[in-house]
């Protein structure tokens, strides 16, 4: 897609996001909408993948790590045809494929997430399988800032270093916000970009709403050889509307009727 | 009487696995020389990884594999895969219902002079809870062999529990088949079920009780999960007293196992032999085995002090 196109797609998502939060009267807004140009561009101009045929083996890999952001994987892999989007309304119901995290029922979804932490080492065993087999894809994983102060995090970033996956890129959502306020002011990851480069990863630094700047990380990750890249995407809680934006209340609390309404005027 | 090693078993089994199916992959975490994963470590390189001191890391990386279709056998000290790394076996092994069998090796209070940090009393009782996880206590080093095939042979998680020192080898056993209790006596009076090391003490005992004039039946219950429900069930209907025995705490184990299902189906008397509200100590295996009250004449006592 093209930048435009992109662009149009980004919005067309937070709406879906909007929507989909609004029907089911619960989950967070705040992280799905700062992480959509992200998950956007990677699905539409990256990811090789077949809505067919999900399992595909040599497909690459997608985890959510930040699994409470689900809801913009959801709304994307609807989008590219992996299940029909009135599922999409169907969100954390009883019954539903769209579980409140995520969960293998959901075509697209490789592995549950939900409990922080756990998903680069998630990312680490598909990259280990990929060498195993010698097979040529490759695999993303999308974390929260707030989630980097999990330990089992770091474990992860020491190992993908040490076995030199170079087929692996993480991704950062560093909104800078996590339920209880500023992660500065919660507990202070800065310096983070050192940190990663400290446990021998490359790092990129970007801004993660500009597509440009998106698309140039992920195709500079794909060229780096030895050891896993990280791109630290600078983003802003509650992206695309305007009262939601770098509100802390919204990480974990559904837009009313009202709100929804008043939000999708502006994603127009 | 030979004495086996069951983690030298489990190696050697492993080795055997590797060379037939190519998507075992195999994981430590710095224990590979204690947990005998070292002998898949140097037959295939390529499929072995070592985590470090990090079982955190290794149980989810488990999964990333297990996604991919590896069936990963993954090892390290039952306090650490089983307390340690919980969480990741919750939700990246269990609920995603994958093909991770967790063989934890040094359970147990026989794990001697260590001490109280390293002797998992608990594990079971952790795994048990959690849904679609299978739980194999094999009793001896040929035991092991068959807990570590039937892991293989069956999709899904599994947590395979050994202990540290050389057990000795069981007299003739009927076939081990998984998910089903072994007789191993039959007898009328009492029926004295036992997993792990405690197997060779309940036929010590069983021994001993039969001097006396009392019947003893006596099953080996290896597969706690899912537990052989049937032979649990004739034994509460057609002996007068249960002995359960285990080298692990009496809270959450395989006595509590077996009264769920006795309380619910076909209430009768269950004693508990296994460790009682405390944590272990350093000592010598036989020493502790005493010291807990886990020894034949322990398991005779606990019969006839209730069999009325």
């Amino acid at each position: 897609m093209t930048i435009e196109e992109l662009e149009t797609r980004a919005r067309q998502v937070r709406r879906l996001v909007i929507q989909m939060l609004a029907k089911a009267a619960s989950g967070h807004p705040g992280g799905s909408l700062s992480a959509a140009d992200l998950v956007t561009a990677l699905y539409a101009n990256v990811l090789r993948f077949d809505p067919a045929n999900p399992r595909w083996p040599q497909r690459d890999r997608f985890h959510m790590s930040k699994g409470h952001c689900c809801p913009v994987w959801y709304a994307v892999l609807a989008l590219h045809g992996f299940f029909p989007q009135e599922e999409l309304f169907t969100l954390r119901q009883r019954g539903s494929i769209l579980q409140g995290h995520p969960d293998r029922k959901t075509p697209g979804v490789e592995s549950a997430s939900g409990s922080l932490g756990q998903g680069l080492a998630i990312a680490l065993g598909m990259s280990l399988a990929a060498r195993i087999d010698k097979l040529d894809y490759r695999v993303y994983c999308l974390l929260g800032d707030g989630e980097l102060q999990e330990g089992s995090v770091w474990e992860a970033a020491m190992a993908c270093a040490h076995f030199s996956c170079d087929n692996l890129c993480a991704i950062v959502d560093a909104n800078g916000c996590q339920i209880d306020g500023r992660c500065e002011d919660v507990m202070g990851l800065e310096p983070l970009a050192a940190k990663w480069q400290a446990f021998g990863w490359q790092v990129i630094e970007i801004n993660g709403h500009d597509f440009k700047q998106i698309l140039a990380a992920y195709a500079q990750a794909q060229t780096i050889k030895n050891k896993p890249t990280v791109i630290i995407a600078r983003t802003v809680k509650g992206k695309g509307v305007s009262f939601m934006e770098g509100v802390v209340g919204f990480h974990g609390r559904a837009p009313t009727a009202d709100e929804a309404e008043r939000a999708l005027k502006e994603l127009a | 009487m030979e004495q086996l090693y069951q983690r030298d078993v489990y190696g050697q089994t492993l080795v055997k696995l590797g060379e037939q199916d190519k998507d075992i992959v195999v994981l430590d975490a710095d224990l590979s020389s204690s947990t005998r994963t070292n002998l898949f470590a140097q037959k295939f390189p390529q499929r072995f990884f070592n985590f470090g001191v990090a079982e955190q890391n290794m149980m989810a990386t488990a999964a990333g594999l297990a996604s991919c279709g590896k069936k990963v056998f993954l090892s390290t000290f039952a306090v650490f895969a089983a307390g340690r790394a919980w969480d990741q076996v919750r939700v990246s092994v269990s609920y995603n219902n994958f093909d991770i069998k967790i063989v934890a090796t040094h359970a147990g209070i026989t794990v001697g002079p260590d001490g109280a940090s390293h002797q998992a009393l608990e594990d079971i009782a952790l795994m048990r809870v959690l849904a679609n996880m299978s739980i194999i206590v094999p009793a001896d080093g040929p035991q092991t062999q068959d807990a570590v095939l039937a892991a293989a042979k069956n999709p899904g998680p599994f947590y395979i529990r050994l202990g540290r020192a050389k057990v000795p080898t069981l007299e003739a056993q009927s076939e081990f088949k998984f998910g089903r209790g072994q007789l191993i006596t039959d007898g009328k009076d009492v029926t004295v079920m036992a997993c792990g090391i405690m197997v060779q003490e309940a036929l010590l005992a069983a021994k001993n009780l039969a001097c006396r004039g009392i019947s003893v039946r006596l099953i080996n219950l290896h597969t706690i999960r899912p537990l052989d429900s049937e032979i649990v069930l004739k034994a509460a209907q057609e002996t007068k007293l249960i002995v359960v025995c285990e080298e692990h705490n009496t809270i959450g184990g395989l006595a509590s196992s077996v009264d769920e299902i006795i309380a619910e189906k076909y209430p009768v008397k269950v004693i508990r032999v296994g460790v009682r509200n405390r944590f272990g100590q350093s000592g010598e295996p036989q020493e502790l085995l005493k010291e807990y009250a886990l020894t034949g004449p322990d398991i005779e006592k606990a019969v006839l002090s209730n069999l009325a």
